[in-house]
């Protein structure tokens, strides 16, 4: 495997593709990465169905899996970096075994750890986090680098089509930050309320 | 320790979290969890789910609990040590995280390899913030299991019983 970064032919800027991913969102329930990724979701339009992550790292799947197990009727999108997919990575042969057909993947990746200084990540070395979910069997993945891509996995999330696992290829930079709010509590009554459900 | 050993305790496990209103099982296999998981992955009601490390399943408890759903963790006490950064999802969110803990590293260990782990479980969960309790004798399975229960679910707690070595029984390594 190479240790030179590997640039993509082509790469979408994240903002503009998570607002296209987030579009006429309706009954999506969102779960965010730390870093970034929650920026991006926040910098699209705070909303009662999202849940941001700030730390954990390694844990956006594993939640929206959870949600996704919880509520098989709703539509359950994973919002995440290629490094914080990195750490729980063991998590997508997990999620495969289950497949739930209501859980989307999608992770930005632009190679780096953009939150840490934008030192090179695994992905940005050769690995296609792509390769690897399928690898352990997710039944769907696609690696995406145009907008046209970017449509089909948000059609195909509102559909609930099938557990479905995406790469973002996105540019290295870091847009301006956009803070969700760091109250995890009040996040979650919030998005549980949504639903239907109380407090203890 | 077989799985074929169904002292009553084994099964009482499974009951106080069916008791309890768990319908999600997440598990890295253990045989002091044997009869458990076999019940869990025997009942319609319950989703199991099997991981590859045990941090993944305090994610997945979480997002049940956003789905509005009760579950339980099962795992080995070296399970713990995979669990500790991962616990601040717990902490900051207040869901109600129930752990079921099987020991190793303690009492009539053959693989020092256990004991450093083994020996550090029940205190880092409580540095994390994971109320403990021990149950060393049988009898005190299900009361032990049915309070944390109450604790995790009604508290919004993160609570974990520690199932003894020396009441699962020390592995056989030699038969």
């Amino acid at each position: 495997m190479s240790t030179k970064p590997k640039a993509p032919a082509k790469v979408l800027e994240r903002r503009s593709a998570v607002v296209a991913l987030l579009k006429d969102r309706k009954d999506l329930l969102v779960v965010t990465g730390l870093g970034s990724p929650s920026y991006d979701a926040f910098a699209a339009g705070d909303h009662p169905g999202n849940y941001y992550l700030w730390a954990a790292m390694g844990s956006a799947t594993t939640v929206g899996f959870g949600i996704a197990m919880a509520q098989r009727q709703r539509p359950v999108l994973v919002l995440t970096g290629d490094g914080e997919m990195l750490m729980g990575v063991g998590a997508l042969a997990t999620v495969a075994l289950k497949a739930p057909k209501n859980l989307t993947i999608a992770v930005l990746d632009n190679g780096h750890y953009g939150e840490t200084g934008m030192q090179l990540s695994h992905a940005g070395r050769g690995v296609e986090l792509d390769e690897v979910a399928a690898s352990f069997t997710v039944p769907w993945t696609r690696r995406v680098s145009d907008m046209a891509g970017v449509e089909e996995l948000r059609t195909r999330a509102h559909q609930r089509a099938g557990l479905s696992f995406a790469t973002i290829k996105i540019s290295a930079e870091n847009p301006p930050r956009a803070l969700p709010p760091r109250d995890g509590v009040a996040v979650k009554n919030r998005f549980r309320a949504g639903l239907g459900f109380g407090t203890i | 320790m077989a799985d074929t050993d169904n002292t009553p305790w084994r099964e009482a496990v499974y009951r106080a979290l069916k008791d309890s209103g768990v319908k999600h099982v997440a598990y890295v296999p253990d045989a002091g969890h044997a009869t458990a998981i076999r019940m869990a992955e025997a009942d319609n009601d319950v989703t199991s789910v099997v991981l590859t490390s045990e941090q993944e399943g305090i994610g997945y408890l979480a997002g049940a609990w956003l789905g509005g759903e009760r579950g339980a963790l099962l795992m080995q006490s070296s399970g713990v040590g995979n669990c500790i950064n991962t616990l601040a999802l717990q902490t900051m969110t207040r869901f109600p995280l129930l752990m079921v803990v099987t020991m190793r590293g303690e009492w009539n260990e053959f693989n020092p390899w256990q004991n450093p782990m083994g020996q550090a479980t029940e205190t880092s969960l409580n540095l994390m913030g994971v109320l403990t309790w021990r149950a060393d004798k049988p009898e005190d399975v299900e009361p032990l299991l049915r309070g944390a229960a109450t604790m995790a679910f009604d508290g919004d707690h993160a609570c974990a019983v520690l199932l003894g070595q020396r009441m699962i029984g020390a592995k056989e390594w030699v038969k």
